[in-house]
């Protein structure tokens, strides 16, 4: 199969990219809005050769991702919102045994059940830890359908390179939105089967192990340090994101995924009334970009931090801008979408000019 | 083997490979460790140690992968059928087992426990039911007798208050999915090689992939029931066996 162009849904897009980067296993519980996700699965597996398995639960999807990538499979979940609070103790098993895999939350608004339509609410979740214990997984954010089904493929090299668990945090916008993609060619993501999965013992090596269970605290310490070098050294190497005329900008718009895309259409109506306005827009959210964001600070006037939720991000660019500068926010809760205009006009409050 | 100590005397046993060297945590008289014996052996005897691989629960037999040498993986509580269903579908040509308690199978892990065997997973669970907590220190389990005491239930289990004996394994007899379900016992020699036939089966019929395989073994807990480990085979022959007779609730259909 060659490069193709379609026009799709996010979620879909998405499904059909993981088919292209090889998957080898899905497990998955209905929820709205990624339904389509587990649907296209289970319309192509039988096609394609690989494995689909709509689960009780979003507690066994996890633990099912858990033995799968244990036994060295290119392995995959995905949920909104609520079933990804269900996997978190899942999510910290899986950091905790260095376990490669994606999982992808197509955020929802909430808390509890919330609403179906798109939230970003899961920022905090998604990028200090959700589950318990020290441990950071890989969250990248994209902002179209395009990036929806490139992500996957980056998304399994980034597990696989650093036995990680990568999730893809998108909300239900970008889910069920259709756009223009370019989608790779299958088995273009070359797969070896780790030495470490648990595949049966051969004669010629000592018996595999995955465990998360090191009831010595110094050994426990141990496996803790060797995962912060981890995170240390993907904080120091896999950093993404892009910035939108910066060079010139009196005033940055810090956002990711929709926010970022609604932020563009700001950002240009701030040019247009001869605000110099420009986008930062992370697109690995951990490890977060404060270094650019440090950098923006020597010339930028003011941060204003664009949220689909009651501002959570806004921590890390504090942390970025770090006092140099002012950091604003703007922001809709609970499954509501950000205005332009509104944005527009909180421009202008701020930057005190038109 | 060690015959120059041994020089003069007949070997009458040896340890199987697939059992590690380390010595096991478990108490004295605790029936955890004839279970993994003879688990071990039948992998040993099938020759399948370099296509088998097992699943660990959280609870006293956490530890189970420092004793088994084969490939292991230690899962979440109650999930252990769950990491298995995983293993299973991405291997289908290896052999896999799950090995749980009964705070594990059967009360935390109940809803993977009926949808595994629901879905018909190929695959071997084992299920030590001993009707206490051992690990956390003797706590009330799903399986525990009515009156039976323990630290969460100092005046005696309650069925009025708190629940009768969960008896999951004639529950999930009931299951299409499930191709064979037994309970077997390890307090007598007799029952010992009962449950090594059983679990021997159980491992040929994965070849025949028709569904999941069950095994109850009805053991005992010295600590947490606070007995003598003789005391405790008196107390599973008459207290638990009346709940929890021994034999096959469903033998596979040859078709």
């Amino acid at each position: 199969m060659t490069k193709e162009i379609r026009l799709m849904k996010g979620n879909e897009a998405l499904a059909e990219a993981s088919i292209r980067a090889g998957l080898q296993a899905y497990f998955g519980y209905p929820i709205t809005p990624q339904s389509e996700v587990l649907e296209y699965f289970a319309e192509q597996a039988p096609k394609r050769g690989f494995t689909v398995l709509q689960a009780e639960s979003e507690v066994a999807s996890i633990n099912m991702v858990f033995g799968a990538a244990g036994a060295g499979a290119r392995v995959m979940t995905s949920s909104s919102s609520p079933g990804i609070s269900l996997m978190q103790e899942g999510l910290s098993y899986i950091a905790a045994g260095e376990l490669p895999c994606l999982i992808v939350n197509v955020n929802r608004g909430g808390p509890g059940l919330g609403t179906i339509q798109p939230g970003q609410g899961d920022y905090f979740q998604s990028t200090k830890g959700g589950g318990h214990g020290d441990y950071h997984l890989i969250v990248l954010a994209p902002s179209s359908v395009q990036e929806m089904a490139d992500f996957v493929f980056e998304g399994f090299k980034l597990a696989e390179k650093y036995r990680n668990p990568v999730m893809i945090l998108t909300d239900g916008a970008l889910g069920q939105m259709m756009e223009k993609v370019e989608l790779p060619p299958e088995g273009s993501l070359p797969y070896v089967r780790p030495e470490w999965a648990t595949t049966g013992k051969a004669a010629t090596r000592e018996r595999n192990i995955v465990t998360t269970l090191f009831i010595e605290p110094e050994v426990m310490e141990q496996v803790n340090i060797k995962l912060q070098k981890k995170y240390t050294e993907i904080c120091e190497k896999e950093v993404r994101y892009e910035t939108i005329n910066c060079e010139d900008a009196e005033i940055v718009l810090c956002a990711y995924g929709l926010s970022a895309r609604i932020s563009q259409k700001a950002m240009d109506l701030a040019r247009e009334g001869g605000i110099k306005a420009g986008i930062f827009r992370p697109i690995t959210l951990y490890p977060y970009p404060y270094e650019i964001l440090n950098k923006l600070a020597e010339t930028a006037d003011h941060f204003l931090d664009v949220e689909m939720n009651a501002g959570q991000m806004i921590e890390d660019v504090r942390l970025g801008v770090n006092g140099k500068k002012p950091v604003h926010f703007t922001g809709r809760m609970g499954g509501m979408i950000p205005d332009p205009e509104v944005i527009y006009q909180e421009i202008v409050k701020i930057v005190g000019k038109k | 083997m060690e015959e120059n100590v041994l020089e003069g005397l007949e070997c009458v046993y040896v340890k199987p490979d697939t059992l590690t060297d380390k010595y096991q945590h478990y108490c004295p008289g605790c029936g955890h460790g004839v279970v993994h014996k003879v688990l071990m052996e039948v992998i040993e005897e099938l020759g399948i140690q370099d296509k088998t691989i097992g699943v660990a629960p959280v609870g006293c037999s956490v530890f189970a992968y420092n004793y088994m040498n084969v490939d292991m993986q230690e899962a979440a509580h109650g999930r252990a059928s769950a990491v298995a269903t995983g293993v299973k579908r991405v291997l289908p040509d290896k052999y896999v087992y799950s090995y749980q308690g009964d705070g594990d199978l059967a009360a935390i892990g109940t809803g993977e426990t009926i949808h595994t065997v629901n879905r018909g997973e190929n695959i071997l669970m084992i299920f030590i039911n001993n009707g206490i907590y051992g690990m956390t220190g003797g706590q009330m389990a799903p399986t525990s007798l009515p009156g039976q005491v323990t630290s969460t239930t100092p005046y005696g289990r309650d069925p009025k208050k708190i629940g009768y004996p969960l008896k999951i394994t004639d529950l999930l007899a009931n299951l299409p999915g499930a191709y064979y379900v037994t309970r077997q016992a390890v307090h007598t020699p007799n029952a010992v090689r009962k449950l090594k036939k059983a679990i021997k089966n159980s491992f040929e019929y994965q070849l025949l992939d028709r569904g999941t395989c069950f095994i109850e073994v009805v053991s005992n807990c010295p600590s947490g029931w606070k007995m003598t480990p003789v005391d405790t085979i008196k107390y599973l022959e008459e207290e638990m066996l009346p709940q929890y007779p021994l034999g096959d609730l469903k033998v596979p259909q040859n078709n």
